[in-house]
């Protein structure tokens, strides 16, 4: 049975809906208050659920990133353990230094919070190596800095890497301008492609009752 | 002694909110605003009567929590 940690800041409010998601695919969860110093042995995947941690003050994130267990989830990513952001926790892991560029308030300034068709743009990760590439999955953003800023030189990178694993698209998987993104970019890993962060929310996207199951065919493929 | 950090996008940095301030400027018919760029201050009292520790110390804190270096630029001046 896949161990799921799922960390909870003062502010996160995806935790729930995360833990519910995952114990839905057969998983044990266990949610992780941030003043902990370690995560529980045998994790199989750390999940840094969405919401506001700390208010957003200062940055999204910039405050969470001191918080005592991040020390834990630092050195569990070293040692090659898989690293999951969603929204906040994506926000979270680029203040971290954990994944590269920064998240922008959005390009026209509104918190958007809809349904958005998104285009796996690479699967050679562990991440949606059971998602097709070019695969359109309809799943939904929530967030106001979701704006994702990378300079030239570390976009190249990314691309030479395969590192940008998710863009934003319209229903023909064509790219398209949702919040100001460089190059549409809804998600990215790092280079040792064991951290992944994206803004859209899976965990939303997982019964047919929601308008979607897209999400749980991701979250299925991120354990598998 | 009293530090002032100011933190704005860096150059190159398209700045929604300066954006739409400049807009706003524009439709209200104050004319001759060429660009804008918001920022924000944080202001620091701290214990430290050494100025040149003060600053060492507040860069510190800048390059790790206050500005995100990615994106943003910062200035110190101590008052």
């Amino acid at each position: 049975m896949k161990q799921i940690a799922i960390l909870q800041f003062p502010g996160t409010n995806c935790d729930l809906d995360t833990k519910y998601a995952f114990d839905r695919l057969g998983c044990k969860t266990h949610i992780v208050w941030h003043k902990e110093n370690s995560l529980p042995k045998k994790t199989d995947l750390v999940v840094i659920a969405g919401g506001f941690s700390y208010g957003d003050y200062l940055r999204s994130g910039a405050i969470a990133k001191f918080s005592p267990i991040m020390k834990s989830v630092t050195e569990y990513a070293n040692r090659g353990g898989k690293v999951l952001g969603i929204c906040n926790g994506f926000q979270i892991l680029t203040e971290a230094g954990l994944l590269p560029g920064a998240l922008k308030r959005n390009i026209n300034l509104h918190f958007i919070s809809r349904f958005q068709t998104i285009k796996v743009v690479n699967n050679t990760n562990r991440f949606l190596h059971k998602c097709q590439k070019g695969e359109i999955l309809d799943i939904p953003i929530a967030h106001a800095d979701g704006n994702y800023y990378i300079d030239e030189v570390g976009y190249r990178e990314l691309e030479q890497n395969e590192q940008i694993l998710l863009q934003y698209c319209n229903s023909k998987g064509e790219r398209e301008v949702v919040n100001g993104s460089v190059d549409s970019i809804a998600g990215v890993c790092n280079k040792q492609k064991n951290i992944f962060g994206l803004m859209p929310h899976p965990e939303r996207a997982i019964e047919t009752i929601l308008g979607s199951i897209d999400g749980i065919k991701m979250l299925e493929g991120l354990i598998a | 002694m009293k530090a002032i950090v100011n933190i704005f996008l860096k150059e190159g940095v398209l700045d929604p909110q300066g954006k739409a301030i400049h807009h706003a400027l524009d439709a209200i018919g104050f004319e001759g605003v060429e660009d804008v760029r918001m920022g924000k201050q944080i202001l620091l009292r701290l214990s430290s009567t050494n100025r040149e520790e003060a600053l060492k110390e507040v860069e510190k804190m800048a390059q790790e929590i206050l500005a995100n270096t990615v994106i943003e630029d910062y200035t110190i001046e101590l008052v």
